[in-house]
């Protein structure tokens, strides 16, 4: 099964994609509302066609996110899939434009500096080479040896394609792994042909995977999909031979959100925490009606193994960075007793970043755990068993992910991963400690409460900064900072794994990852500098961004003084420091006077300047100990 | 299933795929609708066995020459 069943039924859909020409503008926010509902094929294309004609090839004004180059590149017909791969951006947010290569000439068109692909500078690449491309020539008369000589022939291409792409054009590569179309010669031991077409095709998707790591390259695992679906809802032998389509155009949909998500991914765009209903969501029954002994949980009963393994499956989401909350209709000592006390809960009360149980109605409670946690709104995803909870959180909260899912508590698990939300291209360390961290936050929101004063809580933090700048080890969380902060962020530049590489080669320029430490703990990084020298002695503050969770904690002023410092040792002797307003970065308006800076006047592109003379600087003095590290 | 509830169908998978209304009728073929290449006719084609769940066979679809031929098909295949 390859439809989009987690998302809902949007009511007048045929009407409203008709009606989607008012302006541009107008019609791409419409247009994201209608790509988060359930499409078939044939709706996501007519979505598509309708957008096309709205935008007439221009990006639609005002953007939050970074536009995507596509190149989609490979050995079969693939123009089935643009309008899945578009439609599945637009649900995100994020507007792709498409350059199909020729049917069949990936490799001349990356080899060839004057084709087409080279002339379209794409930022991000899909190979997609099919299984019969992929196996051309092996066949079971081969020898081990022989097999295993066109494995490696096959995979060091694939690779020189990769190591050209990045080279033309320092792109996001997502490699598509074949779908396994090719039936078996032998049976349950294929394996053991070495010219089989499956059991190489099985051979060489391995072999990538391993490849992809060391090359820096993302895989699109259809492999793995097909083994969910069943190869024949991605795949119809009829069609491959009629009209040379590896994937069929039903299963396009699919395709584009799988391509779409590691799109967005790479754009920090994946969503970040998990917020849970908790009667006849992770239990079964109602902890206020039935009591702690009335649950339905645990051993001894389906449908309670059922909400343990839903448990299970959110714990080990949280292991690796997504962070749980709850809302819930409860008072909030029942809410919390079944954490706390019931032997068979898996999810006990720590795993729970931020908690909130009451009978306020659920949009409201939702947006106050966003504040709580300082994350946006449209980085939740909401998770309940009532219709009308969903329906409510839906209509008021457009922004918040919230699943369709069926009364079936053994689906959950399933359900969200189909749905895709928490996709990670990577682990990093701080995604691992991500959950204590704000843990650690509450703690010190109860110091905060029992201070009598910010300078005496401030002191009290025993807060040390440490300083690096940016180095391999931290390029990809310096990445997704870069790409997924939108409120304490200066100038919203997005850049890319190779501009931040290119930075790290600048000596005319530095980038700083800020990481904070205090007694409760590891912030993690928690702010990015970059600055680069113009002529002269001015040295511009190309991107400021921090995490909102560490607001008010004098890390700006001590930012600031770094800022300085590194741009002296550059020889400057003004900052400039530049405000660019998008729809979430209000907060930071006022960034540089509250720091000091003089008013520089307006630049283009509705952007605004600051100065500061460092001659005369004198660095802020704070309870923040800093050292490089 | 009778072939005027199939026309009614086809009509509604024809609007959808063409994003306009087209005036079905027995002797209409590919060259009189705008727009009705080889890769529309797949997605004709998968949208009504997506519809019906049913599977046009290669030989089928080779037989294809006009509308009344894909109606013929489809009542052949859609149980009453």
């Amino acid at each position: 099964m390859t439809s989009l069943y987690w998302l809902p039924d949007v009511a007048d859909w045929r009407t409203r994609v008709r009606s989607l020409s008012a302006g541009p503008a107008a019609a791409w926010d419409e247009a994201v509302v209608l790509a988060n509902a359930k499409l078939d094929f044939i709706r996501t294309n007519a979505l598509d066609e309708m957008l096309r004609r709205s935008l007439g090839g221009a990006l639609p004004p005002g953007l939050g996110t970074k536009p995507v180059r596509l190149a989609l590149l490979g050995s079969g017909t693939l123009t089935q899939l643009q309008a899945g791969i578009r439609v599945g951006c637009v649900r995100r947010g994020i507007h792709a434009t498409i350059h199909e290569g020729d049917y069949g000439q990936y490799w001349q068109e990356i080899a060839d500096p004057d084709s087409a692909l080279h002339a379209f500078k794409p930022n991000t690449v899909i190979l997609a080479l099919d299984a019969y491309h992929l196996t051309a020539g092996v066949t079971a008369v081969m020898e081990h040896a022989e097999a295993d000589a066109a494995l490696t022939e096959m995979l060091a291409r694939i690779r020189d394609c990769w190591r050209m792409l990045r080279e033309a054009f320092g792109c996001h590569i997502i490699h598509q792994l074949p779908l396994p179309v090719h039936v078996p010669l032998m049976g349950n031991n294929e394996h053991r042909l070495p010219g089989s077409p499956a059991a190489f095709t099985a051979r060489l998707s391995a072999a990538l995977r391993t490849a992809a790591d060391a090359d820096g390259v993302d895989v699109l695992a259809l492999d793995t999909r097909a083994a969910t679906d069943g190869v024949k809802a991605w795949h119809d032998a009829g069609l491959w031979h009629r009209a040379k389509q590896e994937v069929s155009p039903a299963a396009s949909p699919m395709y584009g959100e799988l391509a779409a998500r590691l799109i967005a991914a790479k754009q920090g765009r994946s969503f970040k925490c998990l917020v849970l209903d908790l009667d006849n969501t992770v239990w079964g029954g109602v902890v206020g009606d039935d009591g702690l002994e009335g649950l339905v949980l645990g051993q001894g009963s389906a449908l309670g193994e059922a909400f343990v393994a839903f448990q299970a499956y959110a714990r080990e989401l949280s292991r690796r960075g997504v962070i749980l909350a709850v809302c819930s209709k409860n008072d909030e000592a029942n809410a919390v007793e079944p954490f706390e006390k019931h032997p068979e809960m898996v999810l006990r009360r720590g795993d729970i970043a931020c908690f909130v149980a009451n009978w306020s109605d659920k949009a409201a409670n939702i947006r106050a755990i966003a504040q709580d946690l300082n994350i946006g709104l449209d980085a939740l995803v909401f998770v309940d068993d009532n219709p009308f909870e969903r329906s409510l959180v839906r209509q008021e909260l457009p922004m918040v992910a919230v699943p369709e899912i069926s009364e079936e508590p053994s689906s959950y698990p399933q359900t969200l991963a189909d749905a895709g939300y928490f996709e990670a291209l990577a682990v990093t360390d701080d995604d691992r400690a991500r959950n204590s961290q704000y843990q650690g936050n509450r703690q010190r929101e109860a110091l905060k409460a029992s201070a009598t004063d910010l300078p005496s809580y401030l002191r009290g933090l025993e807060m040390r900064l440490i300083w690096r700048r940016f180095d391999q080890i931290g390029l990809q969380r310096t990445v997704q900072l870069i790409n997924k902060t939108n409120q304490f962020n200066l100038t919203t530049r997005r850049y890319t794994d190779d501009d931040v590489l290119g930075i790290m080669r600048d000596n005319r320029s530095f980038g700083l990852q800020l990481r904070l430490l205090d007694r409760f703990g590891d912030n993690g990084i928690i702010a990015i500098l970059i600055g680069r020298m113009l002529d002269g002695s001015d040295l511009l503050i190309d991107t400021w961004l921090m995490s909102c969770r560490v607001l008010g904690r004098q890390v700006e002023p001590t930012s600031l003084n770094l800022i300085a410092a590194q741009a002296q040792a550059l020889g400057a002797k003004r900052l400039l420091g530049d405000y660019y307003p998008t729809k979430k970065n209000g907060m930071v308006k006022d960034h540089y006077t509250r720091l000091g800076f003089a008013d520089g006047g307006a630049l283009d592109n509705g952007g605004h300047r600051y100065t500061l003379d460092l001659v005369n600087f004198v660095p802020a003095d704070t309870f923040i100990d800093v050292a490089e590290g | 299933m009778d072939e005027t509830a199939i026309y009614s169908a086809l009509s509604e998978v024809f609007r959808d795929v063409f994003m306009h209304d087209v005036a079905l009728a027995p002797a209409l073929t590919a060259k009189d609708v705008p727009g009705w290449d080889s890769f529309k006719q797949i997605e004709i084609i998968v949208a009504l066995e997506e519809r019906y769940n049913i599977k046009f066979h290669t030989r089928e679809l080779d037989s294809l020459q006009s509308v009344g031929d894909l109606v013929r098909v489809l009542a052949a295949k859609i149980p009453a």
